[in-house]
């Protein structure tokens, strides 16, 4: 089987500066790293493939140091890595993104199943996977909290959906975003770090697609347009109560039924 | 327990709420019966009262009223503690300070911050690094008052390299007992003007004078910081590498070592699985320092010499939330061991580095010879062990015999590989007897005389660290 994991580098925190004039990420000279809900889009195409072999590849689209999440991805037992990378994918948004990822994957070869994190942190639409998957002309599922079987032909998995669990069966190829937590990511290796410091990393550029009319990528190829940017505000509301054990009991869980905190219980 | 102190009464309760107010004062029958005990070790007295003081001047004068009529007082933090150090086993006053909490002076100049003695570890650390400054000591338990760890002298995992809470105190304001109000050491960064009284204080458990106010040295914050979990067939392996490890060009911040079955009482506990379960034994080791490649340099040596050494591979965490996967297990530990039964006892033994691994292969056989379950993780890289002993189903009476036989053989083994009572926790109440087979009688003497020096009628936390 062939497994393709699509990776982002993110901020490596929260405290990133916003440019007020074009509204951008500044992202030069902050720490980077890999975005958080793809570990867990790695994790599950490891243990596929250790339960079942396959053969994983990743696919990034950044700029040239965007390098270092797919050499991380090797340290977690990645076999391939693409970065699509070229001055005319810059300042995509999700479906100029999408677009570009459909592109680059149809250059990188077959697949039976792409993987993608639920979101990134730092655009936060959970859109890519979705919007690649319909480009691509292939079926998907997003959310997904766990796997069931999978064989030669489909993979079933169960999908945390707002107010239930559904259980999907999909034929590949197709396409799966994962929930934070399906697996405990694991670390990256040192021992893998030295056996794979030379292992090719295969860069794209828009002459290698299909699609080569540059209108179709980056900012020219995105049709939002971001206003502003700004940092959510931080709510850090506090109340005490006081009472007994049991007038204490019966306020929280009118307070968090009243918040609809309850609601996935029912 | 009899003693030789006045008894409480309630002309007592009413000149102490002359002196703090009705609602700070708390009679007997009023009082919680978490004021009884503490974290871990099973010291149990209610006080008389309970004080809840708000400055210098309130513990002053509580001080000379108890002086005064010779009632023992018991200063007392979050009661974090595990040895019975903050519970007034002789009752009398119960003084808690967590109400002085305030942040009193940042002085970016000096790097040195100044702050009352109620304040939590988890405050002062999240105060200082949101300017950018470190206070390196780094205890387990963040809900400790940075009072309580001056007078453990608290250690912590990062003190393989930059030591323990007394190399931190610049400063300290004390109340004697008889309510005289001392300010020990200065704004100086040298000091040879005599004896160091507040190193003395620094590790006293409340026994000499009560801290009311610390000023604490600070660093400039390591920019770049990096854990390594390291792999090992077994305990031996992985501890056999940690003085090769130190020996290297640079100094890991914290190496701690953690066995699986410790591990797995954690993944139960926190219903979450730890990132790697390959091997029986794990080294712990991070890396800190201001520069990126600094400590990439640091870390890769670390990591070729724990390979050489026999380590399985080296997994490596340089995010927050690959960090948050392994540090959150090993911040679970304590609670996930005692989850994990229904009473236990803990042995905070320090010994030589290099005797690390022996002397936990040594309590590992303890559970064979007194048939008892015995787990432990700790500090490798300072030869600070945390050995706990469980109960589970035992009842009561050959739980206190096998207790004491397990203690018997694990202080015997310590003192015999060079080793002292207590790294961290402190004496308290429940290591006295420890301590003082451990000692000669020149050092009982002067710690007697030292006592008495500060505390001629022993009213100040009576009872603990050593036996008048």
């Amino acid at each position: 089987m062939n497994i393709i994991v699509c990776i982002k580098q993110v901020p490596g925190t929260t405290q990133v500066e916003i440019d007020p004039e074009t509204g951008v990420l500044k992202r030069d000279g902050v720490e980077s790293k890999m975005n958080p809900y793809d570990l867990y889009a790695l994790e599950t195409a490891l243990r596929i493939k250790e339960s079942y072999g396959a053969e994983v590849t990743v696919i990034t689209m950044g700029p040239p140091q965007a390098r270092e999440v797919i050499r991380e991805a090797f340290m977690m037992g990645v076999d391939r890595g693409f970065l699509l990378s070229d001055r005319r994918f810059g300042g995509a948004d999700v479906l100029a993104t999408s677009y570009t990822l459909a592109q680059g994957i149809k250059a990188a070869g077959t697949f039976d199943l792409i993987i993608c994190g639920k979101q990134t942190t730092d655009g936060d639409t959970a859109q890519v996977g979705a919007e690649l998957a319909e480009f691509l002309d292939i079926p998907h599922v997003t959310c997904v909290c766990k796997l069931g079987s999978i064989t030669e032909k489909s993979i079933t998995a169960d999908l945390d959906l707002p107010l239930h669990t559904g259980t999907a069966e999909i034929a590949f190829p197709c396409l799966i975003t994962v929930e934070k937590g399906i697996f405990e990511p694991r670390l990256p290796s040192y021992k893998r770090k030295l056996a794979t410091r030379d292992r090719e990393i295969t860069v794209l550029t828009l002459d290698d697609m299909s699609d080569k009319n540059p209108k179709h990528y980056g900012l020219n190829g995105s049709p939002t347009q971001v206003k502003r940017i700004f940092p959510p505000e931080n709510h850090n509301d506090r109340q005490v109560w006081e009472g007994n054990d049991e007038e204490l009991t019966k306020k929280l869980f009118e307070y968090l039924e009243s918040g609809k905190f309850l609601q996935q219980l029912r | 327990m009899a003693a030789p102190y006045k008894t409480f009464t309630a002309e007592d309760l009413v000149q102490l709420r002359n002196i703090c107010g009705v609602e700070r004062v708390i009679a007997r029958e009023d009082i919680g019966e978490d004021y009884c005990h503490d974290e871990l070790s099973g010291t149990y007295r209610c006080p008389d009262v309970l004080v809840k003081a708000m400055s210098t001047a309130e513990v002053s004068a509580v001080m000379k009223y108890a002086s005064t009529n010779n009632i023992p007082v018991t200063p007392r933090g979050s009661g974090t503690g595990l040895v019975g150090g903050a519970v007034a086993v002789f009752g009398g006053i119960l003084l808690d300070l967590s109400g002085m909490n305030h942040f009193l002076e940042l002085d970016e100049e000096n790097m040195t911050l100044t702050l009352e003695p109620g304040v939590l570890l988890m405050e002062v650390s999240k105060f200082v690094e949101e300017r950018g400054l470190f206070y390196p000591p780094d205890p387990g338990e963040k809900t400790a008052t940075i009072g309580g760890n001056i007078n453990t002298n608290a250690g912590g995992m990062r003190a393989v390299k930059y030591g323990v809470t007394r190399d931190y105190i610049r400063a300290l304001e004390v109340v004697l007992p008889n309510g005289e109000i001392l300010t020990l050491g200065g704004q100086v960064a040298k000091n040879s003007s005599g004896y160091s009284l507040k190193d003395l204080i620094a590790g006293s458990e409340g026994t000499l004078g009560i801290v009311t106010k610390a000023t604490l040295r600070l660093l400039p914050l390591p920019k770049y910081k990096i854990s390594l979990l390291v792999p090992f067939p077994d305990l031996p392996a992985a501890i056999k590498a940690v003085p090769q490890v130190i020996r290297a060009s640079a100094v890991p911040t914290a190496v701690e070592f953690m066995e699986r079955e410790v591990i797995l009482a954690a993944e139960q506990f926190l219903a979450r699985k730890f990132p790697d379960n390959s091997a029986d034994a794990y080294l712990l080791l991070t890396f800190d320092g201001t520069g990126k490649l600094e400590v990439e340099k640091a870390w890769e040596e670390a990591a070729d010499i724990c390979l050489k050494c026999g380590a399985m591979d080296v997994f490596i965490s340089a995010t927050q939330e690959r960090n948050e996967a392994i540090w959150s297990a090993r911040g679970a530990f304590l609670e996930a061991i005692k989850g994990s039964t229904t009473e236990m006892d803990e042995c905070d033994v320090v010994v030589p580095r290099r005797n690390v691994a022996e002397f936990v292969m040594y309590s590992h056989d303890l559970q064979k010879k007194h048939e008892i379950r015995i787990r432990s993780f700790g500090h490798a890289g300072d030869g600070n062990l945390h050995i706990y002993i469980l109960r589970d189903e035992l009842d009561e009476k050959s739980w206190k015999s096998k207790l004491a036989a397990v203690f018997d053989d694990l202080y015997h083994k310590a003192a015999e590989l060079g080793g002292k009572v207590s790294g961290e926790h402190g004496i308290g109440f429940a290591k006295r007897p420890y301590l003082a087979e451990s000692l000669s009688e020149a050092e009982k003497m002067i710690m007697c005389g030292i006592k008495h020096t500060f505390d001629p009628q022993n009213i100040l936390n009576p009872g603990k660290v050593i036996s008048l």
